[in-house]
């Protein structure tokens, strides 16, 4: 049991997928404008990496270890084909929206990196906790900044009017770059400052360390 | 003509892979520390984007495509198979990545020791994925998706060398510790799209 809350929460914080191993960011920057879109693409990308993690894990014993990125592969792109099916069938404008980043859920790192990195090794029902916990710390980050991007770029929430803007009678400029794409970029920098801040012992080392300017400056 | 040079142009600028869709955002995070290797990796991507665009567009043309299975027999008219189409692009991405790897390994030794591992890991990028995708959903012809391919690729590969340039001079520079790293990438990245975004003004 605390194996399974283990594989749930430690990707939120400390092994977030995004901030801290560094995978899955290209969907990262591209679905969060709008909030709606990011929460489809949050349940989609949670339920692949759950599933194919515990069908990998279910067979991992058989597979032959020189071609297990082509079963990989196999596997997570009949999810995704379900996934995008059901999208298409139920939710047409959002499907429409996502374009292809449904698609590209099959190359997203995640999916592949803990498919590798966890199901190869354990059993189904963990791996697929681990998928669900990785899933889970991928849509904290995206919706923190999908919210960010639409209530402070468009003054909306979902479509609702949150902040009225000042060219319907409000009060609210809206900051433009944010509904641009570079300004994911930032939004997440500063995440991963403020992750690092708070846990100390992500931080990078620094390649080179600036010497202060005089031999013997201070102290004499 | 005209118009191949309008989509190359297009496709290496104004819609760049990495800086305006964010594709293959891992790798070019990951393997742009320093200029020597992300030359090798922008040119493998380019080499294999070139190849598995076009082919990608044959077998969907001639086989998924609803109806375009006529050549066989008149009654596959209404045959509609696209929605095999992931699976197919990422099977034929893997392949081609696959047979070039034994290509150069056989054939040019001194490119395949200088791809060395990036060539393996480019089945993975989604920039290449991404570019099959676009070309589906755009609707483009034999002629277009060979353009469209070898363009976006030069464009990633553009990008990548550019970063790996700016990241071989920030290492000296005094980052805050909490940036330090991917931190401080990420706001370069972020700076360098916004450069990008001045030629979205352009029109072609």
């Amino acid at each position: 049991m605390s194996e399974i809350k283990k594989v749930l929460t430690e990707p939120l914080f400390g092994k977030n997928p995004i901030a801290v191993q560094i995978l899955g960011i290209c969907s990262a920057l591209a679905v969060t404008t709008s909030l709606k879109v990011t929460l489809v693409m949050c349940v989609a990308l949670t339920l692949v990496t759950a599933c194919s993690s515990a069908s990998i894990a279910l067979i991992r014993n058989q597979i032959p270890n020189n071609i297990r990125i082509i079963v990989q592969m196999i596997i997570i792109a009949s999810l995704v084909i379900v996934v995008d099916q059901i999208l298409k069938a139920y939710a047409y404008d959002v499907s429409k929206q996502l374009s292809v980043f449904v698609g590209l859920i099959i190359t997203n790192c995640i999916v592949m990196g803990r498919a590798e990195a966890f199901a190869m090794k354990n059993g189904p029902v963990l791996s697929f906790f681990d998928g669900i916990g990785n899933g889970l710390g991928y849509s904290l980050m995206l919706i923190s900044v999908g919210t960010i991007r639409e209530l402070f770029g468009a003054g909306k929430l979902l479509g609702f009017e949150i902040l009225p803007l000042v060219k319907d009678g409000g009060w609210y400029v809206p900051n433009g770059l944010l509904l641009l794409p570079p300004s994911a970029f930032f939004i997440i920098a500063l995440f991963i400052w403020a992750l690092r801040a708070w846990k100390k012992e992500l931080v990078e080392k620094a390649e080179f360390k600036i010497l202060p300017n005089t031999e013997h400056s201070g102290g004499h | 003509m005209e118009h191949y040079i309008s989509l190359f142009v297009r496709s290496v600028f104004l819609e760049n892979m990495a800086l305006s869709f964010f594709l293959g955002m891992c790798t070019f995070m990951a393997i742009s520390k320093k200029i020597q290797t992300a030359i090798g990796l922008g040119i493998a991507v380019v080499v294999v984007l070139g190849i598995c665009t076009p082919i990608n567009n044959l077998i969907y043309t001639s086989f998924l495509k609803e109806g375009a299975m006529v050549w066989a027999s008149p009654d596959f008219a209404t045959v509609d198979l696209s929605f095999l189409g992931l699976l197919t692009y990422i099977g034929v991405i893997a392949a081609v990545v696959q047979i070039l790897e034994m290509v150069l390994d056989k054939y040019v030794p001194a490119l395949y020791n200088a791809l060395g591992v990036f060539l393996p890991l480019i089945t993975v990028n989604c920039a290449i994925m991404g570019a099959v995708l676009f070309m589906v959903e755009r609707d483009y012809n034999f002629a277009e998706s060979a353009v469209f391919g070898v363009g976006s690729g030069v464009g990633w590969a553009l990008a990548i060398t550019a970063l790996a340039g700016i990241r071989e001079k920030l290492k000296y520079s005094d980052v805050p510790a909490g940036l330090q790293g991917l931190g401080i990438t990420f706001m370069t990245v972020g700076l360098m799209s916004l450069g990008f975004m001045s030629f979205s003004g352009v029109s072609l």
